[in-house]
């Protein structure tokens, strides 16, 4: 397919690494974001091809894995009422709640559904007005515009009975944080490209100048995973850290301007709560008064609903990159894909996920 | 939720006020929103979320890595590997011809 097997070619992706060989003289720790890069990681094999002369470490870049355990606990008690129609992304169907899933929840009758696009709840929403439908709006910036926009639309078009029940999440927060963690050991990181792609990357400027570390905007094939570490490892052994753009065909440097304009309009930035990380101040988006209509949160008054995470699941220093899944006593045990403790292992985003499927020789 | 690769645009129409689209992903179709590529027409490739174009790509820029590449495949050869693949550039396939 044009546009992704030249990025799958394997006689460049090898010359690039070559070349990252040539550059490295002592091993460096960089951090992918995105659980889509840590997958691709994995899958190609290049952070075995390259493990003497970077380590990789895998990010907090999986929406699914950070949505704190409550907002789960809350999307299944709203969807257990008998007026709501729920709506989600088919992956966070599986997510394990304190109890159950939401999953689950369908089996025992409530109205569970999955849709591909927020747009397609707003159309539920349309086609059932005697229904409360509600869309677990989660996700990084990426999903931030859909998610907006279907608010929005549902405001134009006067559906009352349409709502979301917001979770998102903002990276570069999360990336100041982990950098001022005093167990903190990244020392460069590939930016999601796709994030980039919405925001741009001027927010990551002072982030590289504060803590002097390179940051390089990279894209999801593995040439562009390459290419990016190249850069990344080019800047570490000459002592520079500035912001790099290594996706040019989907990131500008302002981003998507009227997406920007849409988010900005329908959501606010608010502290978030990560799981596994715990509370990062201004961390994410929650829905404007403007809006406050559509706010399920608010309109189904769950805001109280807290829980405990469980104990055995150590996700939360995994998506701090702090350690490797195949570290957890549960791993390929207790915990698969099949029978997930965490969220990390639900997601095929997460890293266990992705160590479960490309590295079980570890095991 | 977060794997877009490119899709390429087949068709472009509107629907309760937005922009949409039918992309193609390899002979598979799928309606998307173009609201946040309002400059987007039918024969380009954008990069789709969770049922949202969030980018039109920019195959300039595209083009400038596969020319970088091709310098790369060069020095390849020279150096005794079989490089099978064609040429990625237009500018070298253009210059085969
Ligand atoms: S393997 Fe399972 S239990 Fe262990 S950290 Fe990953 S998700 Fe949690």
């Amino acid at each position: 397919m044009k546009y992704i097997d030249e990025y799958r070619n394997p006689e460049i992706i090898r010359k690039i690494i070559d070349r990252i060989k040539e550059t490295v003289t002592q091993p460096w720790v960089i951090m992918e974001i995105c659980g889509g890069q840590t997958h691709s990681i994995m899958r190609s094999g290049i952070n075995e091809l390259l493990k003497d002369q970077v380590e990789l470490v895998h990010g907090p870049g999986c929406p699914v894995c950070v949505t704190p355990l409550e907002l789960i606990d809350q999307a299944l008690e709203i969807a257990s009422r008998p007026e709501v129609i729920f709506t989600s992304f088919g992956d966070m169907l599986r997510v394990p709640g304190s109890e159950i899933d939401l999953q689950e929840a369908r089996s025992r009758g409530a109205d569970v559904r999955f849709v591909y696009s927020p747009l397609e709840a707003v159309k539920i929403a349309r086609e059932n007005p005697d229904k409360e439908v509600v869309f677990f709006a989660v996700g990084f910036e990426t999903t931030a515009p859909g998610n907006a926009m279907a608010v929005r639309q549902a405001h134009r078009e006067g559906l009352q009975n349409f709502s979301e029940l917001v979770s998102h999440v903002l990276v570069p927060p999360a990336m100041e944080a982990l950098l001022s963690s005093p167990a903190n050991r990244v020392q460069a990181y590939l930016a999601a490209g796709h994030v980039c792609a919405v925001m741009g990357w001027e927010e990551y400027e002072p982030i590289a100048q504060k803590y002097k570390v390179p940051i390089v905007v990279t894209g999801f094939e593995p040439a562009d995973l390459v290419q990016g570490i190249l850069k990344t490892v080019q800047q570490l052994e000459k002592g520079q850290y500035t912001v790099e753009n290594e996706y040019g065909r989907a990131v500008s440097r302002g981003g998507n301007i009227p997406a920007r304009k849409i988010i900005d309009e329908v959501f606010k930035i608010t502290d978030r709560k990560w799981r596994g990380i715990g509370s990062i101040p201004k961390s994410g988006f929650k829905i404007r008064k403007k809006y406050a209509a559509h706010d399920a949160s608010l309109k189904f008054g769950v805001g109280h609903i807290e829980a405990q995470e469980p104990k055995i699941c150590i996700s939360g220093e995994i998506l701090q990159g702090l350690k490797k899944p195949n570290i957890c006593p549960a791993f390929g045990r207790e915990c698969t894909p099949e029978h997930p403790l965490g969220a990390t292992m639900v997601s095929s985003e997460g890293a266990c996920s992705a160590y479960f499927r490309y590295h079980k020789r570890q095991l | 939720m977060c794997l877009a690769i490119p899709g390429k645009i087949v068709k472009t129409y509107e629907e309760n006020g937005l922009l949409m689209g039918h992309i193609d992903y390899n002979g598979t179709l799928n309606s998307v929103c173009l609201a946040y590529v309002p400059e987007a027409e039918t024969g380009q490739y954008v990069i789709v979320h969770a049922g949202f174009a969030i980018s039109l790509l920019n195959e300039e820029e595209a083009q400038k890595s596969f020319e970088a590449w091709d310098e790369v495949t060069d020095q390849l050869k020279s150096d005794g590997y079989t490089i099978e693949n064609e040429p990625l550039s237009e500018k070298r396939k253009d210059d085969k011809k």
